[in-house]
């Protein structure tokens, strides 16, 4: 009884998903059908382009990601934790974050050329701020009286920040690794399509040019996927990470 | 030990406490009963160096104190544990290295709680969450406790409970304390002496000598408890 339950509750999410495939390879007259589709995969995948590609874009997406989300985190714990830093700071990133990233692709193109690192100093802007903004505003979220009770128990520096400061900014800041996630996805997208010569973005560009939409269609479901497996691992996180809070534990 | 003299302290030019006198020696218990707003709090966010004062010194065993008191621990009407820390992981915090698990396992069995040291706060009750905020401050090796009205947020039969458990670890480790509450009959059942506040002035001071455990109903108490009612009253 039990276990047929938990099957149910497990395979309600893919119905729809699984419906809507079916309908699409029954409805289709013209363009490629999810066979045409995971036929495309698998052809790709023998002959490694697909590999390749999705391993060039993964690297430059982590590239990018620990590189701002580093610096998003660092610039929020510092200006978080010293008032002289915030005012010193703050205004300015302020300013920066409201310049949309992709509005610099022309520059970064002419400053970068369509090398790697273009495409992994526009993922670093798009993931810097949310990061920026989700460690700044746990730092303060931080009850007071708790940094008081550390400093009454006789806590350093390093301890309140291991014991207190840390563990109570980090459900903000998970919450900024997830939206910082969807911005690298998205950046990473458009700035493959835009200039590249590999990753999936090339692969779906140079697909259209040689009209197989069998490929193109691949490339947009493998973004979809890696969206969502993003998705769960920063949920994964927050499970075990936030295990404290009962909020979480059902999550 | 720690001593109070002339201690004053104001907030932006406002007076919140003025000619407080004041000595805390280990073994002895004072109490201090006020109104709310009387500046009670002010004066052991002082005496545990988390303020500065305006006037007047605060030394302790001689030294004019400057910056945290090391000989102090806090407890407060919040329990104040870390959410994210484990009931034992908040205790090891307060006890000294490097015997520290040890001594917070023997502080939460004192209190009752050692088959919960590896829950989270959150799981707790009230009642519990303050008793785990009493084995930190047993855990930790200061000579002299601050409560903060700390049973003020309990439903009436655990404050009893937590009353006769502090009162037995005050007797047990001998430490010396200060206890702030609005409620006179703690104070007469754990003081060995009460300190009224008025207007961040002390304005009665009582010795209760009764033997321990003191019973409520006793000539004596109720007499005790009846004239500070009527003071603080202003009758
Ligand atoms: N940090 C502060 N800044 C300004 N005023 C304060 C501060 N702390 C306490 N006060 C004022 O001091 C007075 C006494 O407060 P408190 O000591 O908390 O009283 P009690 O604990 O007796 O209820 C109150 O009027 C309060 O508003
Ligand atoms: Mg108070």
């Amino acid at each position: 009884m039990k276990l047929s339950r938990y099957l149910i509750v497990r395979l309600v999410p893919w119905i729809v998903p699984l419906l809507l495939l079916a309908g699409w390879q029954w409805a289709v007259t013209s363009g490629p059908t999810p066979a045409a589709v995971i036929k495309a995969g698998w052809r790709l995948t023998r002959s490694h382009e697909l590999p390749i590609h999705l391993w060039e874009s993964f690297k430059r997406a982590m590239i990018g990601l620990a590189i701002g989300g580093g610096l998003g985190l660092s610039l929020g714990f510092i200006n978080g934790l010293s008032a002289w830093a915030n005012r010193f700071f703050d205004s300015s990133i302020q300013m920066l974050r409201n310049v949309p990233h992709l509005a610099l692709i022309p520059l970064v193109i002419t400053w970068f050329g369509i090398g790697e690192q273009g495409k992994e100093f526009l993922i670093l802007l798009g993931v810097l701020f949310p990061l920026y903004i989700n460690t700044l505003h746990g730092i303060r979220s931080i009850d007071p009286k708790l940094i008081e009770m550390g400093r009454v128990y006789g806590l350093g520096r390093w301890r309140l920040f291991r014991q207190i400061v840390w563990p109570g900014a980090l459900p903000s800041i998970l919450v900024g690794l997830r939206y910082a996630l969807g911005i690298m996805w998205l950046t990473l997208i458009v700035a493959e399509t835009i200039a590249s010569d590999n990753g999936i973005g090339f692969m779906i560009t140079n697909a259209r040019d040689f009209l197989q939409l069998d490929v193109v269609v691949l490339g947009i479901l493998l973004y979809a996927i890696l969206g969502k497996l993003a998705d769960v691992f920063a949920r994964l996180l927050e499970r075990r990470l936030l295990r404290w809070n009962p909020a979480y534990r059902h999550a | 030990m720690l001593q109070a003299s002339g201690v004053s302290k104001s907030f932006d030019g406002r007076a919140v406490l003025s000619g407080i006198n004041l000595d805390l020696g280990p073994g002895e218990i004072v109490a201090v009963v006020g109104r709310s707003g009387c500046g009670k709090s002010t004066l052991l966010r002082l005496l545990a160096g988390l303020e500065q004062v305006s006037g007047g010194c605060i030394t302790l065993a001689g030294q004019r104190l400057a910056g945290l008191n090391p000989a102090t621990r806090l407890m407060f009407q919040d329990a104040c544990l870390l959410p994210w820390r484990t009931v034992l992981q908040n205790v090891v915090l307060a006890a000294p290295w490097p015997d520290s698990i040890k001594t917070a396992r023997e502080a939460l069995s004192r209190v009752g709680l050692l088959d919960r040291a590896q829950d989270w706060p959150a799981a707790l009750s009230g009642g519990q969450r303050q008793r785990v905020a009493l084995a930190r401050a047993l855990a930790s090796n200061a000579p002299l406790i601050l409560l903060d009205e700390p049973l003020g947020a309990l439903d009436a039969l655990t404050r009893l409970e937590m009353q006769s458990l502090i009162e037995e670890l005050w007797l047990e480790k001998q430490f010396g304390g200060l206890l702030i509450t609005h409620d006179v009959e703690e104070a007469v059942a754990l003081a060995d002496r009460v300190l009224v506040m008025e207007n961040g002035r002390f304005t009665l001071d009582l010795s209760v000598r009764m033997p321990r455990p003191r019973l409520r109903g006793e000539s004596e108490f109720v007499t005790l408890k009846e004239r500070l009612l009527t003071h603080l009253l202003g009758y």
